[in-house]
């Protein structure tokens, strides 16, 4: 044993403490660097968030307020739309792209109508979300929007090589727009097409823009950045319905807390007909369509 | 030299210690909540238990905004108070000719669902008498099971709050109890097709 125990080489106080000194000068540098945003202290929160209302205000020269709401306790939001009712007006994807400050050029929309054909059923090969006819519905065809399908096993998550995306606790999967480098990884990742990419600088005129932000949702987005669906969290986060669903015509969105028994969503869940889009993906979606008739 | 080297260890691990902390609670980011509402949960939105009134406790009144009357079409009295009612099935050609009955009319007619005797009034087929803002107790004895969504929260539009007040509105805001079913309406525009450069 004692043998053992000399032959084992000896570090030296000098190796030692250079080496202390190295780990620490290492550490000490990667803590001074960025963080993810929900990963910095409250306080330095409040700062960056102070700074990107300076920025917006500096750029559409007007009052931007960015909240840090957080989650809920005890919520888990989920989202069901009615296929059997929905018509196709599009008035969600505008409705969308208002609440949302979506880049109005280059055109991004966070949710797609996709139209398909009665006999075909839902099938995404011979789907086409460019239908432009005088008015919808249009005989034999029936309509299915797609935004996030906010997964409980999300793959665009699990793919981002600089974890700047992740499902929040009440399972509304985010993007931090700072820490996103562009790379859309997620983009390919996603089976359902919801993630979307800025090519350009993104364009809002500023008569337009919602004030009303949230730093994980609708907050002005730069050239370069990947933009998702977030179930309006700046609205949901505050008890509000998404804008999608008060605008809906003829009623088909419904949202609300997948915990709460009592809730629009459990009452769908419980007593109609409800599919996810691609169940053989194993995503798990917290997004149900059903059929109320 | 030497305690200073070691003063700067020390430090390194102590804030080594404070981040790894500070990360593991911030981040694991994929777990799902399923615990239900803490009672210390500080200053933030009302928490889920909806104490709203909930629509759907069978006979309870809902509340709804005032029916879409035509203008100046309501009290119906103010006309028909000086008319003897005639109760034979017609087709009507001194005044409401504008209104075309599609809805099972090959069965109905208007005195099946407004009331002879008192004309502001409809009738259920008890011969109860509603209000006009009370309308879905009326469309609910055929729609039972839309009636049951609707009082859910499931059929129809709603707004207000996912965890408290919902507004609700009444059939006749969506549906013409004449013709209920819905007409086609224009469409917004259709995304851009993506375009290649140089074409």
């Amino acid at each position: 044993m004692d043998s053992t125990l000399e032959k084992k080489p000896q570090v030296t106080r000098r190796q030692f403490a250079s080496c202390a000194a190295a780990a620490a000068a290492g550490f000490v540098l990667t803590a001074c660097g960025p963080r993810r945003l929900h990963e910095v202290p409250t306080d330095r929160l409040k700062l960056a968030l102070a700074a990107m209302e300076r920025e917006y205000r500096a750029k559409f020269g007007k009052a931007v307020h960015v909240a840090d709401t957080p989650a809920i306790p005890g919520v888990l939001f989920a989202y069901a739309l009615d296929i059997s009712r929905c018509v196709g007006c599009r008035r969600c994807v505008h409705a969308c792209v208002d609440e949302n400050n979506q880049s109005r050029d280059p055109e991004v929309q966070w949710i797609r109508v996709l139209q398909m054909e009665k006999e075909k059923g839902v099938d995404f090969g011979h789907a086409n979300p460019y239908y432009e006819p005088a008015t919808v519905p249009e005989d034999g065809h029936f309509y299915v929007p797609v935004a996030c399908q906010q997964c409980r096993n999300p793959p665009c998550t699990k793919v981002c090589p600089t974890g700047a995306t992740w499902t929040e606790k009440d399972g509304i999967v985010v993007i931090d727009y700072d820490w996103c480098i562009g790379c859309r990884c997620c983009m390919a990742a996603c089976p359902y097409g919801a993630r979307h990419f800025n090519w350009g600088e993104p364009t809002i005129p500023s008569g337009v823009l919602n004030t009303e932000t949230h730093y994980l949702g609708n907050r002005p987005r730069p050239k370069g950045v990947v933009e998702k669906c977030t179930w309006c969290i700046q609205r949901t986060r505050n008890g509000r319905y998404p804008a999608c669903v008060e605008v809906c015509p003829v009623g088909a969105r419904k949202f609300g807390n997948l915990l709460d028994p009592d809730s629009e969503i459990r009452y769908i869940i419980e007593h109609k007909r409800v599919m996810v889009l691609k169940e053989e993906l194993n995503t798990v979606p917290k997004f149900f369509y059903f059929y109320a008739t | 030299m030497r305690s200073a080297l070691i003063t700067l260890g020390i430090a390194a691990a102590a804030s080594g210690l404070y981040f790894a902390a500070g990360r593991g609670e911030a981040s694991a980011p994929a777990t799902v909540q399923t615990a239900p509402a803490q009672a210390g949960a500080p200053a933030q939105p009302a928490p889920v238990p909806s104490a709203a009134p909930k629509a759907d406790a069978p006979g309870q009144r809902v509340e709804v905004p005032p029916p879409p009357f035509s203008d100046g079409i309501f009290p119906c009295s103010e006309c028909h108070a000086q008319l003897t009612p005639n109760r034979t099935r017609r087709v009507l050609t001194d005044m409401h000719q504008d209104i075309v009955l599609k809805h099972d009319e090959e069965h109905r007619w208007c005195l099946d669902c407004h009331d002879a005797s008192d004309r502001d009034k409809l009738h259920l087929a008890s011969g109860e008498l509603v209000s006009f803002d009370e309308s879905y107790r009326l469309c609910g004895q055929c729609h039972g099971e839309k009636y049951r969504d609707w009082r859910a929260g499931v059929h129809g539009r709603r707004s207000g709050q996912w965890n408290g007040h919902k507004s609700y509105l009444l059939c006749a805001h969506c549906h013409s109890p004449h013709q209920p079913h819905f007409q086609p309406i224009e469409p917004k525009p259709a995304p851009k097709r993506p375009t290649r450069a140089g074409r």
